[in-house]
């Protein structure tokens, strides 16, 4: 119905019950609905990445899916990934190379390049380039991220040989 | 930016989704993956009345191999073919392509069945499909049908799709021993989409093709299987031949202008494709820097 | 280096001194989990959301607007027409008087009568969501009556072309001659002129967050608070209360966290001022935040420029003159309110600045077109200037048979012979032209990438190497804007105050969009302090609060603000050291400030903590020697008087491989080495260098905002406007080579906009490198495959 429609789904862990127009998308839903705004909105046509965040373990663009999409998903965003101590090396990382700069790209930046790491450990600078190149950042020239993702990958291999 | 209001329907089945769609008609777009859509409905280049949600249709998602058929079900996701055993076994080439389409994300939720139905003659899966010679299952009023991936796309966004079918799966013959393929692209930007590509399964025996299928994807209003590749068939290819059945595809096709490149640019970067195609697929290195045509 | 030092506590020599160190920004942390303040986030309470109906027209005339339909949709609070807003807010001209000649055409925060480029406002829909007003947005209907559109710069002059604004006469906005020297005579003295045609696609800055405001007019203050991602502050605050009829002092302009600005977040925009309009008219906050497709269309252009060059060269390598004859299509009005004649006068500025040559004849014009606005990007009218001028030296150089190096060592200025002058009359304090190209040289092994680009050459492989130097403006006076009376504070100001605790708080008036502002603010307080930066907070972008000045453009925040940073510290350091020593029964000269501690000056012993420093001055002033009245707050300005600008120069090599065959262009690596005087944080001026090199590489390879004949942008969105990507960019190394300004203690000049300002040329150069043995030469940007296979005759 053009009528709101319940949904009900995870987000960061926590519960959420709410009535969404299907017209909302996921990134409006969680910005203005749950003011979680750590999701950012670049192009709301899929293209910038800006909006990334996690449904059900995978990555996902929050514009290209609608609200009610996400029933029954568990959605992760910046916050709770923060939260949660999950990324706190990678965002460390970005800390010390200064991977930002006006900071706008960097949720999806930042949960994008922590898929790749939970998929690929010790992935090469290309293959971190690859994963990482449906997020655009006008700000760095990528560089200062690559390396940040690499330290990362390496500072995680370290540590679990 | 936001999408135009829309009725939403959440298909609780294969059938309860015809249904709708035989009640709403033109009116009602199918959900998928929604990677297509979204975007055009985002800047409201579409606003249907309805939505017909299908993503909940676990039944349309999964690789399965039976008999000589590998069937992909038309909510399988990019990102499955990339992960299947079976796809790496049967048809690598989708494997190929996949890496090639979009990014990540987006890779996570569009599904083969949204991209054969959307018919994008730029895109990588409906090639490859051509190449491999698949057919389409369709479900609709009627009951259901299978349609050649030749039949099957009938132009830019065109498919033989009514607004009452519903694609539901994807059936590919197994590619048997010695199959060898070749997908090989050029776009703009990594994930952007082809501005010539080229999906390719070959027969090779006694340093000849004795088949070979090549799918150009960016080169026309939709996906092209060449007929030039015959002339390669059952011959000992030389870089003379070689130029002739470039001359042939040049031929053949009639590609469309847009920002990227000229039809002339796109005849000429098919060209150069088929030649590194056929060197790849020969292991002779030697044809794709020839430049004898 | 010899530098007069007020006192014998020079900030650069300080212990423990953070200048020169890379330390993390403050506050990332902010923006690393998402909890940033852009004003897209911001909501207010009884906020509603302005969406603007914009012409689907690149010239039209209005006849009629009939928006009864969309005012009855519910959630529909108001649809405002330009004549209705013209109540509340007075039209605008952007012209500068210093720039002779320039005239522009009266534009309205919404048009009224006449629609002048495709996006141009026609119409506000406010509405209780931005979904609800682009309902509405299909229920207006616009009668128009279509106008033919002046599209191609070439031809906006002629006579049988269309006038856009009839009181302006024609549609020629500014025009600029010079000439140094002999031009002529040179030219038939040169063994070979070299001509060419340097052709630059029109892009734009895509800045990740797209320009957003939220307009708070609260009645009972008569008080409006623009929250707003803007580069200058100061600036918004002075023009919009100007155009409402409001005093200064009504407007507040707060800045939060920016998505991004490089120049697009530094002008005054219709829609911004039609969103201020409307909350004073409709009395509640109205929000506008641009979409991405208005975005392309509205947020200002730069870089479409035409320009002829012509370079005259002896066989021994000597450059003897320089010309060019630069044509720049600006849209429709020129800029608000830095005017858009600025780049094309920067181009006139900068060609062959780099080079002794003082034969120099110039002229450039501006013309008007129904396309969108051109105004200043990132590096304004410097890739224009350094690639025709790159461009024209290597033409040379391969025309006299010289590697491109030896013709920059035998005509860059040398790095003894300032201060000089350039032949425009730029006026240059120091400059590296040698020394940097002697840096990038052992940097990027020269000789052996020479020696591989043959040896591939010989196996079908094809690379290409690429050489540019540059200089830049930075650090403007009032020479740039406020000569020609636009209210654009050339000076900036810091106030630093020691607080109860110990620590210190910071108002600066330059701004903050990811640069660094917070830090190098910190990192120099914190050093001329004695403070550690964990202890300094640095406020910025809010008109309330901070002092007043220009903001953060122009590559000034470090050299300016970073001044007035260090002279504030150092006067509250005089101020603390005058209450310890009271304090202590010492002398100010026996004391000094490290580590968070008053000490003794000869051997560090710590003496009284500045948090007891402080408990005593603000709680138990009574226990302080008769008479003294602590000041623990200090306030300096800053403007550069001696020169108008701080120029900065560098080189940047470019090597890249290209498919022959497919046009397809590889970028393998990228150097730069530049000189900006005193390095405050290393790490941010590699990444500002870095940042600044991709936007160049976006515009040398794929960024280009495409315009049909009929004015219409046909690639008005993120998946056709191409944009520099991870997967296709290079590394870039970055070596620095250091002469700081002798006008400031700090000698900081600007990085911001060097890597913009070569990296296209070095790209261009390297490309015609590898197609010169093919006998094709490109002179246009973007290098896309389609131009790449045209010029080698594959298609």
């Amino acid at each position: 119905m053009i009528a709101p429609i319940p949904v009900s789904l995870l987000v960061n862990g926590e519960p959420i019950e709410a009535l969404v127009a299907p017209r909302l998308n996921l990134a409006d839903f969680l910005r203005e609905t749950l003011k979680l705004t750590g999701t950012h909105v670049g192009c709301e046509h899929g293209v910038c990445g800006a909006c990334t965040v996690r449904v059900d373990g995978e990555i996902v663009r929050s514009c290209l899916l609608l609200a009610v999409q996400a029933q029954g998903s568990s959605v992760e965003t910046i916050e709770g990934l923060s939260d949660s101590g999950e990324i706190a090396d990678l965002q460390a990382a970005f800390r010390a190379r200064n991977a930002l700069q006006c900071g706008y790209c960097t949720p999806g930046m930042l949960i994008t390049a922590q898929d790749l790491l939970r998929q690929s450990p010790t992935p090469d600078r290309a293959a971190i380039r690859e994963h990482l190149s449906g997020n655009y950042c006008r700000c760095t020239g990528y560089q200062a991220i690559v390396d940040a993702v690499e330290a990362t990958a390496k500072t995680r291999a370290e540590q679990a040989a | 930016m936001k999408a135009a209001a829309f009725t939403y329907a959440r298909a609780t089945s294969v059938v309860n989704a015809l249904e709708l769609l035989a009640a709403h008609g033109d009116k009602a777009k199918v959900l998928s993956g929604g990677q297509s859509l979204m975007p055009a409905m985002n800047l409201r280049l579409v606003s249907p009345d309805i939505v017909v949600d299908i993503g909940g249709l676990t039944e349309l998602r999964g690789i399965a191999v039976s008999g000589d058929v590998l069937a992909i079900g038309a909510l399988t996701r990019h990102v499955d073919l990339l992960r299947s055993p079976e796809v790496a076994a049967h048809a690598p080439l989708l494997r190929d392509a996949v890496a090639h389409v979009a990014h990540p994300a987006i890779r996570n939720r569009g599904t083969v069945g949204g991209s054969l139905a959307h018919a994008d003659p730029a895109s990588e899966i409906p090639a490859c499909m051509a190449a491999l010679d698949a057919t389409i299952v369709v479900r609709g009023p009627g009951g259901e049908r299978r349609i050649a991936t030749a039949e099957f796309f009938r132009g830019i966004y065109e498919t033989a799709l009514s607004p009452q079918d519903l694609l539901v799966a994807v059936e590919l013959p197994l590619s048997g021993e010695g199959a060898r393929f070749f997908f090989q692209e050029y776009a703009r930007r990594h994930g952007d989409y082809a501005i010539v590509g080229l999906a390719a399964r070959a027969l090779v025996g006694g340093g000849q093709f004795t088949d070979l299928r090549l799918g150009f994807f960016a080169v026309g209003d939709r996906p092209l299987l060449a007929d030039a590749a015959r002339k390669l068939i059952n011959v000992s290819v030389t870089p003379a031949l070689l130029a002739e059945t470039a001359a042939a595809l040049a031929e053949e096709l009639d590609p469309e202008e847009d920002q990227q490149a000229s039809p002339a640019m796109r005849r000429h970067l098919a060209t150069v494709l088929m030649r590194r195609c056929v060197a790849a697929l020969l292991e002779r290195p030697e044809l794709e820097t020839g430049g004898a045509w | 280096m010899t530098r007069p030092t007020a006192d014998s506590l020079s900030v650069l020599d300080r212990p423990n001194s953070y200048i020169g160190k890379t330390v993390p920004r403050p506050n990332l942390d902010r923006l690393l989990q998402g909890r940033g303040q852009y004003v897209s986030d911001l909501e207010l309470p009884r906020m509603a959301h302005v969406v603007f109906l914009r012409s689907p027209h690149a010239h039209a005339r209005i006849v009629a607007i009939d928006a009864t339909a969309a005012k009855r949709l519910p959630g529909v609070i108001s649809v405002v027409t330009g004549r209705e807003l013209e109540a509340v807010i007075t039209p605008w001209v952007g012209v500068l008087s210093h720039l002779k000649g320039l005239k522009s055409a009266p534009q309205r925060a919404i048009a009224v009568e006449q629609v002048c480029w495709q996006g141009e406002a026609v119409a506000a829909i406010v509405a209780t969501s931005r979904a609800v007003a682009e309902d509405a947005m299909e229920h207006i209907a616009v009668d128009y009556e279509e106008l033919e559109a002046v599209t191609d710069m070439r031809t906006a002059l002629d006579p049988s072309t269309p006038v856009i604004h009839a009181s302006l006469g024609d549609n020629l906005a500014f025009e600029r001659a010079y000439h140094a020297g002999d031009v002529d005579r040179t030219f038939a003295e040169s063994d070979a002129v070299i001509e060419s045609e340097f052709v630059f696609g029109r892009h734009t800055g895509v800045t990740l967050e797209p320009r957003a405001v939220v307009a708070d007019w609260n009645a009972a203050e008569a008080r409006l608070t623009i929250y707003q991602g803007t580069q200058a502050p100061h600036m918004v605050q002075n023009i919009a209360a100007l155009h409402l009829g409001l005093k200064e002092s009504q407007v507040r302009v707060v800045c939060k966290d920016v998505g991004g600005s490089f120049g697009i977040k530094v002008h005054i925009y219709a829609d911004e001022m039609a969103t201020y309009a409307l909350s004073k008219l409709l009395r509640r906050p109205i929000k506008f935040v641009a979409d991405r497709v208005e975005s392309f269309n509205t947020d200002i252009h730069a870089r479409d420029h035409r320009c002829k060059g012509r370079i005259g060269v002896k066989q021994d390598g000597t450059i003897t003159a320089f010309e060019i004859d630069d044509l720049t299509g600006i849209g429709p009005y020129s800029m608000y309110p830095r005017t858009s004649a600025i780049e094309a006068n920067q181009v006139v500025n900068l060609v062959g600045g780099p080079y002794v040559a003082q034969n120099y004849r110039a002229r450039a014009r501006v013309v008007f077109q129904n396309k969108n606005v051109m105004c200043q990007y990132r590096a304004v009218g410097h890739p224009i200037a350094c690639s025709v001028t790159e461009g024209l030296v290597d033409l040379a150089a391969a025309r006299i048979g010289m590697d491109p190096v030896e013709i920059r060592r035998r005509n860059l200025i040398a790095d003894d012979g300032y201060p000089c002058a350039s032949p425009s009359g730029m006026k240059f304090e120091q400059l590296s032209h040698h020394a940097s190209l002697a840096k990038l040289l052992q940097m990027m092994d020269y000789d052996a990438l020479r020696a591989e680009q043959t040896a591939l050459r010989l196996r079908g492989i094809h690379r290409g190497i690429g050489i540019a130097s540059f200089i830049e403006v930075t650090n403007p006076s009032a020479a740039f804007y406020g000569v020609g009376g636009a209210k654009i504070s050339s000076q900036d100001g810091v106030a630093v105050r020691l607080d109860a605790q110990g620590s210190v708080i910071c108002q600066t008036s330059i701004t903050e969009q990811g640069q660094g502002s917070e830090s190098l603010t910190a990192q120099i307080v914190g050093s001329v302090l004695g403070v550690s930066m964990e202890r300094v907070r640095v406020t910025l972008g809010d008109t309330d609060n901070t002092p007043y000045g220009g903001g953060t453009w122009a590559s000034r925040g470090a050299g300016i603000g970073g001044e007035a940073a260090l002279q504030a510290a150092k006067a509250l350091r005089k101020n603390i050291l005058d209450v310890a020593a009271a304090i202590l029964q010492s002398t100010p000269a026996e004391l000094d400030i490290a580590g968070n501690s008053i000490v003794s000056a000869s051997d560090a012993t710590p003496r009284i903590e500045l948090n007891e420093l402080a408990r005593i001055v603000y709680f138990r002033p009574d226990t302080l020697p008769p008479g003294i009245q602590p000041e623990l707050m200090a306030t300096r300005h800053f403007v550069p008087r001696q020169y108008p600008f701080a120029f900065t120069n560098g080189v940047q090599a470019s090597w890249l491989e290209i498919d022959t065959e497919t046009g397809f262009i590889k970028l393998l690596k990228h150097w730069v080495v530049e000189d900006c005087g005193t390095i405050i944080n290393p790490q941010l001026v590699d990444e500002q260098i870095r940042g600044g090199v991709v936007q160049g590489l976006g515009a040398a390879l794929f960024e280009k905002c495409i315009y049909d004949e009929r004015g219409q942008l046909t690639n008005a969105n993120m998946a056709d406007y191409l944009v520099p990507m991870s997967g296709e960019m290079p590394d870039i190394e970055v070596g620095h080579v250091v002469s700081p300004t002798q006008e400031t203690e700090l000698g900081a000049k600007g990085a911001g906009e060097a890597g913009t300002a070569g990296a296209a040329a070095a790209v261009a150069n390297a490309v015609n490198d590898v197609l010169r043995p093919f006998g094709a030469i490109i002179t246009e940007i973007p290098l896309t495959p389609q131009v790449i296979l045209t010029a080698l005759g594959r298609i």
